[in-house]
């Protein structure tokens, strides 16, 4: 890293996020100006059109790459049409303990005086709750599921090449044909399709002029910059500025440059989850690499510098401010912009080539949470490619992560993607699978498969909250037999998925007809061609997901029911729910009986693992296949971002032992410590279940340093990857770390400060995680040393 | 047929090529004092105390037919004289603060738990290690252990002392792909005083082993004071001399003490460290003198 780079880490490291209120002042000018007098698509092009004319322009010093989604790196803008803070939610943001941002005195007083009269009664969030029925609002409260979009944007999707071989220019002559071939008659639909059109050319413009923008600054600053090689560079800026991104990049800086301005569209126009990534980002940029190292415009350091740039740029970025219910499931800065390397060319062939690796040495370089990065391997890709991913995974900060390309591939396909449409696929968020440009794949929330146990064992009652949730399935007592509390399972889970997606479709709703991104909808196929929005089902492909939470404590407390009290009867239910009622205090023994005696996930024991298949089986067919508002399908997928110690916060103990409001599993992963085998029994047990019908599924796998060690550390690890793969496991991410040290760390936080650990699907500062994050952790890891 | 095994355990990646299952076997003929898997000394299995997990219900007092346990304030005591490793105590304890080492297994029983990780040894160039305790010591059920493996295409690697009588290593050897043979000490009264057995039939046995044409890497405990030294020299020439040519440095380290508590055995460990850096460096630079390939660990 030269000193450019080193500077401008250091800078957005040590930068503190703060609130800006600019967009939100823009966005509230343009709908005082256009509301009532155009459509929904309009306003919302035009609101975005305001702010790209509108909002001040950012070249920081000594960047190449440029920028801001605020005034400044890490000034982070709201959404008030999605989420009006209120006055304490400022406060909160502003003054706890971990993932705040300063909030001045001035944007508290925009806030009272301009946004929440304008936007409290109208916002995204305040609208929704209402139009949910009361059953889901209880199940909501009692933390059964979470809800993605009460205050963030669907999103949750990717660029794929076309943002490096298409300017707006072009794709502004794609929607002026489209345009006319739509009838000027008076049929609503045509219409809809007209204004929708017009809608995304209006945002064309604006990305241009946002990209012209950054070329008059650079001009100006250049004009009145006395260094002259920092003039030079402020110049070359501006020629790459007033090129792209309304016309496509020609090498290797404009490429760069032309996405970083497509990415700020998309998480200005709206605050969508998982902000966005450019995709297969080596596959991208190799003709501009090549290129460029042919004609001698580019060197291998000189292309690696540009990067370095980029990579500042996605950390100069924090999601934005999240509460509620939504910020413990999110417990984090980082937005999840994830870099796929690796994988698979449209053909079929190796995708791997010389950019993969310069991405996996500016992945360990800058040692940042942002952007996060991953690596697609496929039975295709050579064997030092992985090495080398690997032996960056092995210093222990959780980047990249690792995919299996070929079963993200057979996912897709299973979905009904085209073979191609597969092969350009990959991953983004923590571990979900799209196919790249062209699908929208929305993450709907997590569910809390645990918790229903819990009212399972009460007859549909959450203890709880003491609400009658569910149906009136049996009272546990009177089970005469393991089947019959697993079919009572069975028909409180489709309850309970059945009210999540009724929900889902009443707001899935909402955003087609209140919240249109006609600018992100310029670049996922086919919203032009069919002439229809992002947020409606322009996309060639339309996913819900929703996302199961705990499937290593539901197996485990599945698991100790049976052995328990229906095969050995050691207690009667009765005995073990009274224990459960009791958290366990005065029922030590019962306690460690059931913690020490129960067959458990991640041993590579059938009696356990043969149990998660049974769950997962049931989750899958409760939700997989069923359509969504939009023409698409419901899947699964199984990850829990911080949301498995959320969900465990509202459950009492647990008949595996787990106390009163302790985490649940994470991932697919094990129980924190029930594993007992090394991680070729987890991944046995893992790979038990059928990945290929899941979006995605999440496996952390501990390892101590010492396992990694060395040459054979190395070797080993990788050829574990090769297998788990081969049994078509999705992902794997490794935390290589010891307890002794992240006990060191909880102690000094101070000196730990730059401590990067892998969490479920990303990673982050230690010192940033909430304590119970860090003690569960702190648990995953523990047992491991001891051997 | 039925062995004695007091662990099996997974991912083991230093024992051996590639990604291997380690199977533990119980009984052990020498006795050395640096001896880091002292559970693998007994022949029979035998009650191990976690004195930390005990809670305190003194229901292990109560299981005990021969009145052998005792729980104070420091957990779980177990009066050996009195106890006949029947395992009552550790079948009803709640949190595993006892439990019993060693479990008679079959053939066919050990081989569904090898054959587990097949997918592993196949992408590593893994296999199966036996390793003990002294597998050698019990030889039918190694050799039929072998047999099995070899039948199901598992690469083989015997990890052992070399004390046994030749006829049972010959009738075994061609099923074992790779031995890793211990050479403690090459003078036959240190090797006695370190390890209570002579090294004559070891060092015999290690030559047939070599003659016969079997791959075999040796290993060599270091511990300071007691076969550093000249002792390295006479270990290089042997190895040299009867053609092996690695041999793999394993520095001693003190953190089996505990295990013997946990055995209820006093530990036989004399004021000895873990050897310092240049020592092992000097103890590498010294065999590889002697021409040999010297690889620190494993």
């Amino acid at each position: 890293m030269n000193q450019r780079v080193s500077k401008l880490r250091t800078q957005s490291l040590e930068t503190q996020p703060t609130i800006t209120l600019e967009r939100a002042e823009l966005v509230t000018q343009a709908y005082e100006k256009y509301e009532g007098r155009v459509s929904t698509p309009m306003l919302r092009a035009l609101a975005f059109q305001h702010i790209m004319e509108q909002k001040t322009i950012c070249i920081n010093d000594g960047e190449l790459i440029v920028g801001e989604r605020g005034g400044a790196p890490k000034e982070t803008p709201t959404y008030p049409e999605l989420c009006c803070h209120s006055l304490e939610d400022l406060e909160v943001i502003h003054a706890r303990d971990t993932i705040n941002f300063d909030v001045s005195d001035t944007a508290r007083d925009i806030q009272s005086e301009t946004m929440i009269p304008f936007w409290q009664e109208r916002s995204i969030r305040s609208q929704l709750f209402p139009q949910m029925t009361r059953e889901w609002l209880d199940c909501y409260a009692a933390g059964i599921f979470t809800e993605f979009m009460e205050q963030r944007a669907p999103g949750h999707t990717v660029g794929d090449k076309k943002i490096f071989t298409v300017g707006f220019l072009e794709f502004k002559e794609r929607i002026a044909q489209r345009l006319a071939e739509i009838p000027e008659d008076e049929d609503p639909v045509h219409s809809a399709q007209r204004e929708q059109l017009q809608a995304m050319a209006i945002c064309a413009d604006a990305i241009i002029t946002f990209g012209q923008r950054h070329a008059e600054k650079a001009e100006a600053m250049a004009a009145a910059e006395q260094d002259p090689q920092r003039r030079q560079e402020l110049a070359a800026i501006a020629t790459v500025c007033r090129r792209v991104p309304g016309h496509a990049p020609r090498n290797f800086w404009e490429a760069l440059q032309a996405y970083w301005f497509v990415h700020l569209g998309v998480i200005t126009e709206l605050n969508t989850w998982d902000a966005f990534n450019p995709g297969r980002l080596d596959q991208h940029l190799e003709p501009f690499y090549s290129r460029g190292l042919a004609e001698g415009s580019l060197t291998r350091d000189s292309a690696k510098e540009l990067l370095q740039c980029f990579w500042v740029k996605f950390n100069n970025q924090p999601a934005p401010p999240k509460v509620g219910v939504t910020l413990k499931e999110s417990g984090t800065y980082t937005d999840f912009a994830n870099i796929n390397v690796g994988g698979l060319k449209v053909d079929g062939s190796d995708g791997v080539n010389d950019v993969s690796y310069l991405l996996l040495e500016v992945i360990d370089e800058m040692a940042l949470t942002q952007p996060s990065s991953n690596v697609q391997l496929s039975k295709r890709n050579p064997e030092a490619f992985l090495r080398k991913a690997a032996d960056v995974i092995r210093k222990g900060r959780g980047q990249p992560s690792l995919f299996n390309a070929d079963a993200v591939v057979a996912e897709l396909l299973r979905q009904g993607k085209t073979i191609e449409d597969a092969r350009c696929g990959g991953n983004s968020g923590c571990v979900e699978t799209g196919a790249f440009g062209k699908e929208a794949y929305i993450l709907t929330g997590y569910f809390n498969l645990v918790k229903v146990l819990e009212i399972t064992l009460h007859n549909g009652l959450d203890p709880q909250t003491g609400k009658q949730l569910g149906p009136q399935t049996g009272a546990a007592v009177e089970f005469a037999s393991f089947e019959q509390l697993l079919e009572a399972f069975q028909a409180q889970l489709h309850h309970f998925i059945g009210i999540k997606m009724e929900g889902n479709d009443r707001i899935e709703r909402l955003y087609a007809e209140q919240m249109p991104s006609p600018f992100l909808s310029i670049i996922v196929d086919d919203c032009i061609a069919k002439a229809k929005d992002y947020n409606a089902g322009g996309a060639r492909y339309n996913t819900s997901y929703i996302q199961g939470v705990g499937i290593g404590t539901i197996t485990d407390s599945l698991s100790s029911l049976r052995r328990h009290v229906f095969e050995e009867k050691t207690f009667t239910m009765a005995q073990l729910l009274q224990a459960l009622d009791d958290d366990f205090t005065g029922h030590d023994k019962t306690q460690q009986w059931v913690m020490n005696r129960t067959p458990k996930y991640g041993n590579d024991d059938d009696a356990a693992d043969q149990l998660m298949v049974t769950v997962f089986n049931m989750f899958l067919n409760a939700v997989d296949g069923r359509p969504n508002q939009k023409g698409g399908t419901y899947r699964i997928n199984m990850l829990p971002t911080t949301c498995h110690v959320y969900f465990g916060s509202v459950i009492g103990a647990t008949p595996d032992g787990r106390r009163a409001g302790r985490p649940l599993s994470e991932g697919i992963s094990p129980v924190q410590g029930a594993d007992r085998h090394g991680p070729t029994a987890v991944i046995n047990s893992a790979a038990k279940m059928d990945h290929i019908k899941t979006g995605g599924t999440l496996l952390n796998q501990k390892f101590t340093p010492k396992l990694a060690e060395g040459e054979v550390g190395l070797t080993n690890m990788a050829a574990l990857v090769r297998a788990y793969f081969r049994l078509d496991g999705h992902h794997i991410q490794f935390n290589v770390v010891s307890a002794a040290e992240l006990r060191r760390a909880q102690e000094r936080p101070d000196e730990f400060r730059d401590l990067i650990v892998r969490v479920a699907g990303y990673s982050d500062y230690f010192s940033h995680l909430s304590r119970a994050l860090q003690d569960e952790i702190i648990e995953r890891t523990e047992h491991q040393s001891m051997s | 047929m039925q062995g004695t095994i007091f662990n099996i355990q997974r991912y083991s990646i230093h024992d051996g090529p590639g990604i291997r299952t380690a199977v533990f076997f119980k009984g052990c003929p020498l006795s050395c004092w640096w001896c880091h898997n002292p559970e693998g000394l007994d022949t029979k299995p035998q009650p191990m105390i976690w004195p930390q997990r005990c809670m305190f219900c003194g229901d292990c007092v109560q299981a005990c037919p021969r009145q052998a346990v005792i729980v104070n304030e420091d957990g779980p005591t177990i009066n050996l004289r009195r106890c006949r490793a029947c395992g009552r105590c550790a079948e009803v304890c709640p949190t595993q603060a006892i439990e019993m080492v060693g479990r008679r297994l079959t053939v066919a029983e050990l081989m569904l738990e090898v054959e587990k990780d097949r997918v592993f040894y196949d992408q590593s160039g893994g296999g199966v290690t036996f390793t003990g305790g002294e597998p050698l010591a019990q030889p039918q059920f190694l050799q039929a252990c072998l047999r099995a493996a070899k039948e199901a295409g598992l690469h083989t690697v015997v990890d052992t002392s070399g004390y046994a009588a030749a006829h049972h290593l010959t009738e075994l050897m061609n099923d074992v792909d790779l031995f890793l043979y211990d050479l403690k000490h090459m003078d036959a009264s240190e090797h006695r005083r370190l390890t209570g057995v002579d090294n004559a039939l070891i060092l015999d046995n290690l030559r047939m082993v070599v003659d016969a044409g079997r791959a075999v890497r040796a290993r060599f405990p270091l511990i300071p004071d007691f076969n550093d030294g000249d002792n390295i020299h006479h270990l290089g020439a042997f190895l040299r001399n009867i053609g092996i040519r690695y041999v793999h440095v394993l520095p001693y380290h003190g953190m089996a003490v505990d295990k013997y508590a946990r055995l209820g055995k006093e530990a036989r460990q004399p004021d000895s460290q873990a050897p310092p850096e240049e020592r092992i460096q000097q103890a590498i630079t010294v065999l590889q003198s002697y021409g040999l390939e010297v690889v620190r660990g494993g």
